[in-house]
């Protein structure tokens, strides 16, 4: 029964991510922007673009993610379906994980689609691109699932967005620690299993225990 | 068992304890602190390799530790708040967090301030010293949250949730930076810890260390009793209690300070 | 007593400056926690004050 619930979920975030283009494209040129500004800031030398390739660009899909987090929960709870769907009998907590996902899906795999170039612009050596991609793929999911639980405790309030950030942030450390670190390792051509195990690690957490405090934090946000 | 735990979660029978133990208490913060200072500043010994830069350890140390269990302590209000909905641990909850950013501010200040005679700089990205600095980040989170939302109890709520997530990212968080530390910064900048320190310099570190809870304690009841004056409005206990007509005492300070 | 005289003591072996500073620090930011819940009671309780005064008031000219 739920299965149908859950599928026009999905069906409707791809149909507003397609009505809205601009959800999904500004969080993109975002990043591609924040990426551009580094180069310009601190130095194009390509051997020291290299070092600092793959972390600046975790930095910028972060910081895009953010963006793009703050409507995670934000127009369900302006419209009112929000409300429908907490009191509606499916479960919640598959609801939440399924929306977490399709957003994931909808914002953040562009961005990930899109770092190979920056990569490339930011002098990447060839080694560290399947790191890149692979920490891309294995962190930003539990980026957006402990993300849902800011974006579902803001989701009523006037500042949110920045306020979103700062709650966050600091829980995001790390997953960013071992990504950069994974990358590093792999532009020196050294293993890097042991940071993806303890990204898939962190990955397997989220998913059993952010959906159920996302969906308490909903109910509480509700209840404001 | 249980009945102690419903009454002890009432708020007037807290305001009416705690009001007796208040003075006690604070008498024992001041005395522990009192003794502590001066123990630590003029009594302990100096250290051979740092002088007599080690002596802010007794204030750092100190800070440090009553920063983490602060967190901890809020974390399980906010248990306690998302499970048995109790409005004293509400405002438990919302009491510990600003006191708890002072004194996580005042671990990173101090070692700082220690660090720089010692290692020559202001501040290092070692392990303990980051971990600190995300602490107080989650703490801004959550002062920042809990004044965002207008709502007493939603913001209690929606803090206690943030504090229980952040208290389960602390483990996680302590041991990535950990682990990015020994990749980065191979371990140079390390406390020349001794593995026995005489008495005369551990003594005042304990010392220091109970007088930085009791006042703790004194500052989360003293605060804690003024959430309840605030939001037990409606009660007939805090209105006698507050009531200019029914005190004489409490009549002439509002004549004096009131109007 | 570890130190021989008062200015030795202040002197900290040339390590004055930080250790007082960091004393300090502490002193001031614990004192200004104490404080900082004294003066909020007295305000608290005159808010409640003026509130139940004007609640009996309503009360008296109904």
């Amino acid at each position: 029964m739920y299965w149908y619930s859950i599928k026009s979920m999905i069906s409707r975030e791809l149909l507003i991510a397609v009505r809205y283009p601009a959800e999904v494209l500004n969080p993109l040129v975002f990043f591609l922007m924040v990426v551009t500004l580094f180069p310009l800031g601190i130095s194009p030398e390509p051997q020291f673009l290299a070092q600092i390739a793959g972390p600046v660009i975790w930095i910028a899909a972060l910081l895009a993610m953010m963006l793009s987090l703050d409507s995670l929960f934000k127009n369900d709870f302006d419209d009112g379906s929000l409300e429908q769907l907490l009191i509606s009998p499916s479960p919640i907590v598959m609801l939440v994980l399924v929306k977490v996902i399709t957003h994931w899906f909808t914002t953040v795999f562009p961005i990930i689609l899109l770092a190979p170039l920056l990569a490339m612009m930011m002098q990447l050596p060839d080694e560290g691109y399947r790191a890149l991609i692979l920490t891309l793929l294995l962190g930003t999911p539990v980026i957006s699932m402990i993300g849902g639980i800011g974006a579902a405790l803001t989701v009523g309030l006037h500042r949110g967005g920045v306020l979103l950030s700062l709650i966050v942030l600091p829980l995001f450390i790390p997953i960013l620690v071992f990504s950069a670190s994974a990358i590093e390792a792999a532009n020196m051509i050294m293993q890097y299993d042991g940071q993806l195990a303890m990204l898939a690690a962190m990955l397997v957490l989220a998913l059993v225990t952010t959906p159920f405090a996302t969906a308490f934090a909903l109910k509480i946000s509700i209840n404001n | 068992m249980w009945t102690w735990y419903h009454k002890l979660s009432s708020p007037k029978w807290f305001y009416q304890l705690s009001g007796q133990w208040l003075p006690w208490i604070a008498c024992a913060a001041v005395l522990f602190l009192g003794t502590g200072l001066v123990m630590a500043l003029a009594y302990a010994p100096a250290d051979y390799q740092q002088g007599n830069s080690f002596r802010i350890m007794y204030i750092h140390v100190p800070s440090a530790i009553l920063a983490q269990s602060c967190y901890m302590m809020m974390a399980v209000a906010g248990g306690i708040v998302l499970i048995w909905r109790i409005k004293l641990a509400e405002m438990v909850l919302k009491c510990i967090a600003p006191f708890g950013a002072s004194i996580t501010f005042l671990a990173l200040v101090t070692g700082g301030i220690w660090g720089y005679p010692t290692w020559g700089t202001w501040w290092v990205w070692d392990a303990r010293g980051t971990s600190m600095l995300i602490l107080l980040f989650l703490y801004f989170g959550v002062i920042a949250l809990q004044s965002a939302i207008n709502n007493t109890s939603g913001a209690a709520r929606a803090c206690a949730l943030l504090s229980l997530v952040g208290l389960v990212n602390i483990p996680i968080i302590k041991y990535s930076v950990e682990w990015w530390n020994t990749l980065h910064q191979p371990a140079t900048f390390k406390l020349t810890e001794k593995p026995s320190m005489p008495m005369e310099m551990w003594l005042p570190l304990l010392i220091m260390v109970v007088a930085f809870y009791l006042v703790f304690t004194v500052v989360l009841i003293m605060r804690v009793r003024n959430e309840i004056l605030e939001r037990e409005y409606k009660t007939n206990w805090v209105r006698k209690l507050i009531d200019p007509s029914a005190d004489r005492s409490i009549k002439s300070s509002v004549k004096n300070g009131g109007e | 007593m570890y130190f021989d005289s008062f200015e030795a003591f202040l002197a900290m072996g040339k390590h004055g400056v930080y250790v007082w500073s960091a004393y300090g620090l502490a002193i001031v930011l614990l004192s200004v926690n104490v404080i900082a819940p004294l003066l909020n009671k007295r305000k608290v309780v005159a808010k409640q004050q003026a509130r139940l005064r004007r609640e009996q008031q309503k009360r008296a000219s109904n």
